[in-house]
């Protein structure tokens, strides 16, 4: 695809005209500049995080009290199930994407990403997807109404005919995160400054690498499994029709095979955020380096084995429980180790309390809490009791919101400054942090006892015992919501203006990041820099 | 420096792995037949018994489920049988069209406990063939069957399901 | 000092009790061996959790307190330790072991294919249960029971508001009981937090799981497993009995089986007003048809066909009957031929064919039902 030759072409293309962004939309439309694709994936993932959450709210003001008042079933099942697509397709991923774009080329000293011009198209297919989507809610019938993980026969058989159009989103959310997961792979092999090697990539770039690996192998399983229920709706075969020969449950291990590593592509990088932060405001180097490295990997490897633990319930045989939960138990020893290494990491060290630092002890600390709750969900026995449950909901909020989330606003608020090169208004952003963390806390925290006491998850009212909590939890999410819009006031005064940064923004922050001027130029180091 | 062998192989890489989620539904099959996952026993004919333990009894018994929408009433002669390992067993089920046009009924068989599927063995059952039913049509189907004498020791009761299903309409579609 | 430890021992020790104790904030311990042990199972690996926890964010906050910068603290320069990483490497390993054990034994003691004292087939369909006693010629549909206007928000709620069926699902209590799950449609799945019984049904497959009573009552749960617009409004109300008293249930639920087949019988011969059918219909409509087809009877547009003006509804009696016994396979619509009596048939049919302004003045008698149903069965 691009020879040698295309490669000079390239970049006497760039010395002709393209050291300035050209003007408008085009600029936007156009772009190959990493920086530019990166701000564009983090703008439209915070759009996508507050449509996402406008369905929560939605979901939750139908949840504050028991009985029907706002919505009818059919479509709560759709906020449920769109919520959850936006959150996972539109909002956690395209963030670590952005993230990946901006920061892998300057953390490595490479100029751009590799695949320029892929990297334009992998941004730009993916608003289509949503439109796609969010479109379907306004057809006759509805969205998708069978929750995200889409199980047969509910999505086949039983679901409506928009059911192809979130087939195509889907397909096309695939294809735009493994072309990023490609550009992000050889961007890291073949693009780092010379002296750049591997044991001295800083850990957000490793993080990265593992991540953009699983992509590419999870993602197109994920897109047979959509393929496949396409062919079973519109076109007769019956991979998932006991009718002619297929099976409903080989669905849900097609789409955990899936499932438990796109888990992890969601958690990864928010490791490499945080190992990035945590020094840096500890003024100490990372502890345990090297075992960081292997620790991520090996939840990596480890993740490809533990699917079926999603499945305890749909009847399998005993040795298959057993390996599961043991495979699945032991993910903690290397989750472990990344808690450790932090906490060593910030022991004996010499703490500020930054914004960006913030966000990350309540990461640990959270994102902790989350890995508790899935050990106990590891136990099959007392997951026959936890399965479907608010429980689940409770956990898988805990990680992803207060362990993704947090970590991307932990990150925005480490590199805002460098984006931008004015400093965020830091009293409302320690606003921004502990109304999220309190309210997080109210919204989710009681989520463990109403599953815990029997609440099942997807359902659009409850039996009376579960109304306390559940107007707790209604409440807790209206004030997370909120709290979030002073996140995007946070982040537009900063791009508008604020006070001037350094280069080197935080004084005890490391890595060829802090060398480039603040705000990054438009082009970095086209000259690679020189590592010690 | 050139992007374009790392780019291949990771291209490779997602066309296989593409490839491997479809390579996945004849390994499942596998994967059950090996371990009995999901009660889903063999849809072929299996070889003769060769010998019987006199020793010990099982009960197994029959269920069938007509799907929603499937005219079929099919029913075992008798709800359960007592078995010694190795013997061979037939059993009778009545099978009707309830519905007054012609339809095709496919009978898919499951076991439980899952872990005695794979010791059920089936000589002859209607659920290896599409069965086409005339309207209002009775038929007896005869089910030849006998228990593997390697059945796991703590298997007492064995329940063989029968779940029919109406793909008159499948069969319209793919002539 | 008394005072004082008394006090503490109170709220690290007492208070925590009463409140893990309470089935608002904890699981429940059940009213089987296997659900005890899946709650003690649960408290272990929590306490365990929490231990581990406590630990290492002491160590965390000691740091964030005593090593601030604000207050002096100089960083200091050692960054790895192969010994320390070693160590916190394999004590979780332990720990998870430990774990392991009682996991692994409860795990085991659940799969059980000993012979049981009865076999009960449960059969999820969108969105109700039905319950065949198997070999004992009983067998019947449970449903939700709470009315729609408390759904709606129109009359009080009552206290077990979605947590009650027409008919619960009758066991007896010191006997193993085997389930085997199936379903009619999509996945569902059958789940007692009081028998720590969570198992799905699966469309063209059996699943097998048991309990075994200790105590007479009556439990709740819910369908777990999302199953479509309804997945919230299918309630599992199981009525344990003492043994001897499930001998009674059972021999009366055949004798009144017995009974309304001479009922429908006489029905044959009868002409019923059409004000009691519609009565009547307006009843099983709402219990059986509401669901999709809406109170109105106007559907939900692309997912359930309206029913007022509907083409089917307005035109031909028998394909109308036609559709109602056999359903529309391939699609939500189910057969209702099993589901309800011909009395219930004749009058839901005639309900619709004069509701909402489908005024057809039709008037569907049982006689025609079980015509229509003899008719199948009987031609060529």
């Amino acid at each position: 695809m691009s020879s040698v030759t295309e490669q000079q072409h390239d970049q006497a293309a760039h010395h002709d005209g393209h050291h300035h962004p050209a003007k408008g939309f085009k600029r936007w439309l156009y772009t190959t500049n990493h920086k530019d694709i990166g701000s564009l994936y983090l703008i439209f993932s915070l759009t996508m995080f507050l449509i996402g959450g406008a369905m929560a709210m939605v979901i939750r003001a139908e949840l504050f009290q028991p009985g029907l008042q706002l919505v009818e079933p059919h479509f709560f099942n759709q906020m449920t199930t769109v919520h959850g697509l936006i959150m996972v397709f539109g909002a956690v991923m395209p963030a670590f994407t952005g993230l990946a774009n901006w920061m892998v080329p300057l953390m490595i000293g490479a100029p751009d990403m590799a695949l320029p011009r892929m990297n334009n198209w992998s941004f730009w297919i993916l608003p289509f997807a949503f439109i796609i989507l969010l479109a379907s809610l306004f057809m006759p019938g509805g969205g998708p109404a069978f929750g995200w993980t889409f199980y047969a026969p509910l999505s086949t058989t039983y679901s409506n005919d928009n059911t192809a159009l979130f087939v195509f989103a889907v397909h096309i959310m695939g294809i735009s995160s493994i072309m990023g997961a490609i550009n992000v792979i050889v961007t890291i092999v073949n693009l780092r400054a010379p002296g750049m090697t591997w044991m001295k990539l800083p850990l957000f770039v490793w993080t990265w690498l593992i991540t953009a690996f699983l992509l590419i192998a999870v993602m197109p399983v994920l897109a047979g499994a959509v393929t496949m229920v396409l062919t079973d709706k519109y076109f007769a075969t019956s991979f998932f029709d006991a009718a002619g020969g297929g099976d409903p449950v080989m669905f849900q291990h097609i789409f955990w095979f899936f499932g438990h590593p796109e888990v992890y592509i969601m958690i990864l990088p928010a490791f490499g955020i945080i190992s990035t932060i945590v020094p840096t405001f500890s003024r100490k180097k990372l502890f345990g380096y090297a075992s960081m490295v292997y620790a991520t990997s090996s939840i990596a490897l480890l993740s490809f084995i533990v699917w079926a633990h999603h499945m305890f319930t749909t009847g399998m045989p005993v040795a298959g429980e057993l390996f599961f939960m043991y495979a699945t138990m032991l993910i903690s020893v290397p989750t472990g180790v990344k808690v450790f290494n932090w906490v060593a990491t910030m022991w004996r060290g010499s703490i500020s309390f930054e914004v960006p630092m913030l966000f990350s002890i309540a990461f640990i600390v959270l994102f902790t809490l989350g890995g508790f709750s899935g050990l106990m969900l590891a136990i099959t026995p007392a997951d026959f009791q936890y399965h479907d449950t608010y429980f689940v909901v409770a956990h898988f909020h805990y990680v992803l919101v207060t362990g993704a989330i947090f970590s991307i606003m932990a990150g925005a608020y480490y590199w805002l400054p460098k984006w931008t090169g004015n400093m965020f208004n830091i009293t409302l952003a320690k606003w921004h942090f502990w109304l999220s963390l309190v309210s997080v806390n109210v919204l989710f925290f009681p989520m463990h006892f109403v599953g815990l006491a029997g609440m099942p998850r997807r359902i659009p009212d409850y039996a009376l015992q579960f109304a306390d909590f559940n107007a707790i939890i209604s409440i807790g999410g209206f004030a997370f919501g909120l709290s979030q819009l002073l996140f995007v006031v946070v982040v537009f005064k900063c791009a508008r203006g604020g006070d001037k940064v350094p280069a080197k923004v935080w004084d005890g922050a490391e890595g060829l990041e802090w060398e480039v001027a603040s705000p990054a130029p438009y082009h970095t180091f086209e000259t690679p820099p020189e590592i010690k | 420096m050139s992007h374009a062998p790392l780019l291949k192989r990771l291209v490779v890489i997602c066309v296989g792995m593409f490839a491997f989620a479809f390579a996945l539904v004849p390994l499942y099959d596998v994967f059950c037949d090996v371990t009995g996952l999901n009660g889903k026993p063999s849809l072929e004919q299996a070889k003769q018994s060769t010998s019987v333990n006199e020793a010990r009894e099982i009960d197994v018994s029959f269920t069938t489920h007509a799907q929603s929408g499937a005219p079929f009433e099919v029913q075992s002669h008798e709800y359960s049988v007592v078995v010694k390992p190795g013997a061979m067993r037939e059993v009778l089920f009545r099978a009707k069209n309830t519905s007054n046009e012609d339809k095709v009924m496919q009978a898919v068989p499951s076991v439980s406990p899952g872990k005695a599927a794979k010791y059920l063995h089936k000589i002859a059952c209607f659920c290896f063939d599409q069965q086409p039913l005339k309207a209002g049509e009775e038929v007896e189907f005869k089910l030849l069957f006998y228990v593997d004498t390697q059945l796991p020791e703590d298997v007492e009761e064995l329940t063989l399901s029968y779940t029919v299903f109406d793909i008159s309409r499948q069969i319209v579609a793919s002539n | 000092m008394g005072k004082l430890s008394s006090t503490l021992w109170l709220i690290l020790f007492v208070l925590p009790q009463q409140v893990l104790a309470n089935n608002q904030f904890n699981m429940r311990k059940g009213v089987t061996d296997i659900s005890n042990d899946v709650y003690q199972l649960h408290m272990t690996i929590f306490i365990i959790c929490c231990v581990i926890g406590v630990i290492v964010f002491a160590a965390m906050f000691w740091a964030l307190i005593h090593h601030r910068k604000s207050k002096g603290a100089k960083p200091a320069q050692f960054h790895e330790s192969t010994k320390v990483e070693i160590l916190w490497t394999a004590i979780p390993f332990v720990i998870l072991i430990a774990m392991a054990v009682p996991a692994t034994k409860t795990l085991i003691s659940m799969e059980d294919a000993s012979k049981a004292d009865l076999t009960i087939k449960i059969t999820g369909s969108q969105w109700k249960w039905h319950y065949e006693y198997m070999g004992e010629d009983v067998a019947f549909y449970s449903i939700l029971s709470t009315p729609q206007e408390q759904i709606t928000n129109q009359v009080d709620k009552s206290s077990t508001y979605l947590l009650e069926v027409d008919k619960p699902l009758v066991l007896p209590i010191n006997q193993k009981v085997r389930f085997l799950m199936t379903s009619d449609d999509v996945i569902h799945s059958w789940w007692v937090p009081d028998f720590a019984v969570k198992k799905d049904a699966n469309p063209g497959f059996i699943n097998e799981t048991w309990t075994k009573i200790n105590e007479e009552g009556i439990y709740r749960g819910q369908c777990a497993e999302l199953c479509g617009k309804d997945h919230g409004f299918m309630p599992v109300v199981v009525e344990a009995k003492s043994e001897q008293a499930f001998a009674n249930w059972l021999s009366e639920a055949k004798q009144a089986k017995a009974n309304a087949a001479i009922a429908d019988a006489a029905l044959l011969d009868q002409i019923l007003p059409k004000e009691e059918l519609m009565t009547l219909g307006e009843q099983v409509y709402m219990a059986s048809c509401a669901a999709c087809h809406q109170p109105t009877g106007m559907g939900l547009p692309g997912v359930f066909p309206a029913l007022k003006g509907s083409p089917v509804v307005l035109g031909d009696i028998k394909d109308h009957i036609d559709v109602v016994l056999h359903g529309r396979p391939g699609t939500a619509m189910q057969a209702f031929d099993k589901q309800l009596s011909i009395k219930q048939l004749a009058a839901v049919i005639t309900y619709k064919r004069n509701a909402w302004g489908n005024d057809t003045g039709d008037v569907i008698q049982p006689s025609q039902i079980q015509a229509a149903i003899d008719a199948t069965s009987e031609a060529k």
